[in-house]
């Protein structure tokens, strides 16, 4: 067990360092951005003094390097800054009262968009493994085929129109779920649940294809393995055969793929959030993109980064888990 | 008349390859009693394993049963259904694999697989078939049948995997188990105490079996009656003592002369001469597990030390020693009395040329991709800069030497020759350097035993020719009688006896010398019985228990 406790560590210390490296790309990538925030929010008129006075006030006349160390230390810290807009707001109206922080702006964003990540999951993982199993038991029969063909449709459809179809047959012509998933906080959960109904759907579609058929691959290459004829030799039912003796050696890509997907969920969901007009953090994201607002972008990016960081490290650690070698040692 | 257990009549098989069904068993008729073991030996190729499965109606991806008929207990398991069949498998007829390592789930402990085919068949509870198992590890002489099967695979050794799959076999307590080569992957002390359990289990309960083999000595032991298959046909059929005594035909007849293949004793080395290769008081280790302590001996030109040892004493890895790819902690590796560096980094190219190796498994040390003449042309062109029309004449110089026809088999890719053929390739890239020296690791293991004969004579032929020195890494003692001028015994990463091959198979031994000499089986069907009495059982229980 020590052996795996030490695999985890440095698994953990690696995926801090990856965190630490994606920071500075981040820090980088987001000040080479063309334009900045002054020249954005006064627009053509803007006179030399009032843009220089709006950057001395926010700091961007420090160098990057400065800009990046008082960042860092702050996000250390948890503290990720003042939105640039906020802050500016405030100034014009000379008052404090309006200021909010980037945290602030973001958590309720990010709760939302982990609960749409979330009912997704919940649907979509199940559902794949299932039928990734029954796929792989019913190997090149029409079930096999039909499952592979309607996830591969789905996978291969733009989500704004699987979004638009969903909403023409569960929303227009049958009024099952409401069409817009306009949530807001102190909502009770099952209220919630309904309105978030549609883009999860929508979302499960899109990654249950990437899923299922990778359940099905890792199943059927174990099925020439020697410990696979030696369950059939031994009377063991189909069924039994793959739940039993090849899905456990299967795990570990499976683990990896679902990981990815879930990541995904969390990253790279604003066509979806647009449609249905979710509040979730990738309208955010592309929102102070277009207003410049660092800040805002950059704690989205770390936010999105250690989604994948952590997920992926999740998943390494599962894999080990599941291989019998590292559990019980000779 | 004891009564028949299984009937299989004209029995066809097919294969399917490049679109079109192969035949692999041409009409093969085979009866078998209740309790009788039937031993069914041939090369590799032959169909044994094919047929043995069939036995039990059973046929691998890609395999037809054409025609014929298998008859057990009554029942046409050809004509029954998947759910008819299922009931018998595992229930009445079992299957115990070669590789227990690989047929062993790695997921789940000894135990679990143990009890999923009583439970699964509703012969017993899981609480019973738990403790059933637990008396059958301890009837096959596990170390600590107690607490062995709460293991996972991966922990337990190859000899002990391979028992505890017997006893999984006999956990329904089959009419029938199918021995699949269980012994084919293991030492030959470790093949003894393997043999004599399944031997006594199989016997105590009165079970009938199908012991498949490529191994004379070891059919002997098992079997009443010996079938021999030669591609698909059946050769002849006789009880185990007629057959030995007084083979019919001439293929069988070969098959018993193989192991008659021995070099004449080359005269002593002259005092004073100069070994090709000395190896020094090696100590390596694989990172901080020391692996070779101390090892010391010499390698003549023209002559062929072998290097014995099971598995784990240190044969590969002095071998890895002395090319470089693992640079000892301390000693010395001499060429032609001047010291090598250790890593082969630091070697010269002229250095690197003299020490080439022959691997084991021809199939995986050659590249696919690459064809038989770009093979043995990279080492001739990278060594001696020939390129060219000089590379072609020599590229077929060296493929007469290994007796193929550089005009057939220049262009040919390693996936077209049979496994000897890849061997021979494997010979020529090695002499393509020129060398002085070359590590031969197992290169008959993988062979069946009349192309393994072909491919020692062939090496004989060339050290003759070329003066060339070999070290020949094997457990298998019939080839070092064969093949060897000298003997170098390992156990644990030392060398605890070495010398001349004739002074080596006369007594007085070391006592693990003795034990490895003792364990290679012998013709004589009482051999097994006869040793065993000679040690004495309990000894053996204990040999296993001093491996844990």
């Amino acid at each position: 067990m020590d052996n795996v406790l030490k695999i985890i560590m440095q698994r953990l210390a690696l995926g801090l360092l990856t965190l630490l490296v994606v920071s500075v790309v981040i820090f980088v990538a987001v000040n080479m951005l063309p334009g900045d925030f002054a020249q954005a929010i006064l627009g053509q008129g803007a006179t030399a003094e009032s843009v220089a006075a709006i950057r001395r006030d926010l700091g961007l006349d420090q160098s990057l390097f400065t800009r990046y160390f008082d960042w860092l230390g702050g996000v250390v810290q948890g503290d990720f800054g003042t939105s640039f807009a906020s802050a500016n707001a405030a100034n014009f109206s000379g008052t404090n009262s309006g200021v909010t922080t980037v945290a602030q702006q973001i958590a309720p964003r990010f709760a939302n968009t982990m609960f749409l990540a979330a009912v997704t999951a919940v649907i979509a993982v199940p559902v794949s493994i299932t039928l990734g199993i029954l796929a792989a038991l019913y190997r090149n029969s029409l079930f096999d085929r039909a499952t592979n063909i309607f996830t591969l449709s789905s996978i291969s459809s733009p989500e704004f129109f699987l979004a638009y179809v969903l909403i023409l047959f569960l929303a227009v012509v049958n009024p099952i779920f409401p069409s817009l998933s306009n949530i807001y906080e102190g909502m009770a959960f099952s209220e919630r649940l309904n309105k978030s109904m549609l883009p999860a759907l929508v979302l499960t579609l899109v990654v249950t294809a990437h899923m299922m058929r990778m359940t099905r691959a890792a199943i059927i290459n174990l099925l020439a393995s020697p410990y696979i004829e030696m369950a059939r030799l031994k009377g063991i039912s189909p069924m039994r055969v793959i739940v039993k003796h090849a899905l456990p050696n299967a795990l570990a890509p499976i683990i990896n793929v679902v990981a990815l997907n879930l990541a995904y969920l969390i990253t790279g969901v604003v066509v979806v959030e647009v449609v249905f007009v979710y509040p979730g953090i990738g309208q955010l994201f592309v929102d102070s993109v277009k207003l410049r607002d660092i800040p805002v972008v950059q704690a989205c990016c770390l936010i999105f980064a250690a989604a994948y960081i952590l997920l992926n490290l999740t998943a390494d650690i599962m894999s080990i888990l599941s291989n019998p070698r590292l559990r019980h040692p000779k | 008349m004891t009564e028949t257990l299984l009937k299989m009549r004209g029995v066809q098989i097919e294969g399917r390859s490049d679109e079109t069904w192969n035949p692999i068993i041409n009409g093969v008729d085979l009866t078998l009693a209740r309790g009788e073991v039937l031993g069914l030996i041939g090369e590799s190729g032959a169909g044994k394993s094919t047929l043995g499965l069939a036995a039990m109606g059973y046929t691998r991806d890609g395999v037809r049963v054409s025609g014929g008929s298998v008859e057990f207990d009554g029942i046409d398991l050809l004509a029954a259904s998947a759910a008819v069949k299922r009931d018998l498998l595992g229930k009445r007829i079992a299957y115990v694999a070669q590789s227990a390592a690989a047929s062993f789930n790695p997921a789940h402990r000894l135990i679990d697989q143990h009890v999923e085919g009583p439970t699964q068949h509703n012969v017993m509870s899981r609480a019973e078939s738990e403790a059933d198992g637990i008396e059958l590890y301890r009837k096959l002489r596990l170390p600590n049948p107690d607490e062995i099967g709460f293991r996972y695979p991966h922990q337990v050794s190859g000899g002990q995997l391979q028992r505890a799959m017997t006893a999984m076999a006999m956990s329904c307590r089959p009419d029938l188990i199918v021995f699949d080569e269980p012994t084919t992957a293991l030492d030959v002390t470790t093949q003894i105490e393997v043999l004599s359990a399944i031997r006594d289990i199989v016997e105590q309960f009165g079970t009938a079996a199908i012991y498949i083999t490529h191994d004379l000595a070891v059919v002997a032991q098992m079997a009443d009656r010996i079938k021999v298959l030669l591609r698909g046909d059946e050769v002849e059929t006789a009880d185990t003592r007629t057959m030995l005594n007084a083979p019919q035909k001439e293929y069988t007849k070969s098959l018993w002369a193989v192991r008659s293949f021995e070099r004449p004793a080359k005269p002593a080395i002259a005092t004073g001469a100069v070994p090709a290769i000395s190896i020094q008081n090696v100590d390596a280790a694989y990172g901080t597990t020391p692996v070779l302590h101390d090892v010391s001996f010499d390698m003549h030109a023209g002559r062929t030390v072998a290097v014995v040892g099971e598995s784990g004493s240190g044969k590969s890895t002095t071998a890895r020693c002395i090319t470089g790819l693992l640079p000892p902690k301390s000693g010395q590796i001499l060429l032609d009395g001047e010291p090598l560096p250790l890593n082969y980094k630091k070697r010269s190219k002229d250095q690197l040329r003299q020490v080439q190796m022959i691997y084991q498994m021809a199939d995986t040390a050659l590249n696919p991709r690459m064809s038989i003449g770009k093979i043995i042309g990279r080492p001739v062109q990278f060594y001696l800069g020939l390129t060219g029309a000089e590379k072609r004449k020599r590229v077929d110089q060296l493929l007469e030497q290994i007796e193929l026809d550089p005009a057939e088999y220049y262009n040919r890719l390693p996936s077209e020759l049979s496994g000897g053929q890849k061997q021979r390739v494997g010979i020529a890239r090695a002499l393509a350097a020129e060398p002085k020296f070359i590590i031969c690791d197992e290169v008959t293991s993988a062979l069946d035993q009349l192309v393994a004969e072909g491919i020692l004579r062939l090496l004989a032929k060339l050290q003759d020719e070329l003066s060339l020195s070999y070290m020949f890494i094997t457990h298998d003692l019939a080839t070092v009688r064969a093949i060897a001028d000298e003997v170098v015994v390992m156990k644990d990463g030392r060398v605890v006896e070495q010398g001349a091959k004739h002074d080596m198979f006369k007594p007085p031994h070391h006592p693990y010398t003795d034990l490895l000499l003792s364990s290679v089986p012998e013709m004589d069907p009482d051999w097994l019985s006869n040793l065993l009495e000679q040690r004495g059982v309990d000894n053996i229980g204990d040999a296993a228990v001093d491996k844990m």
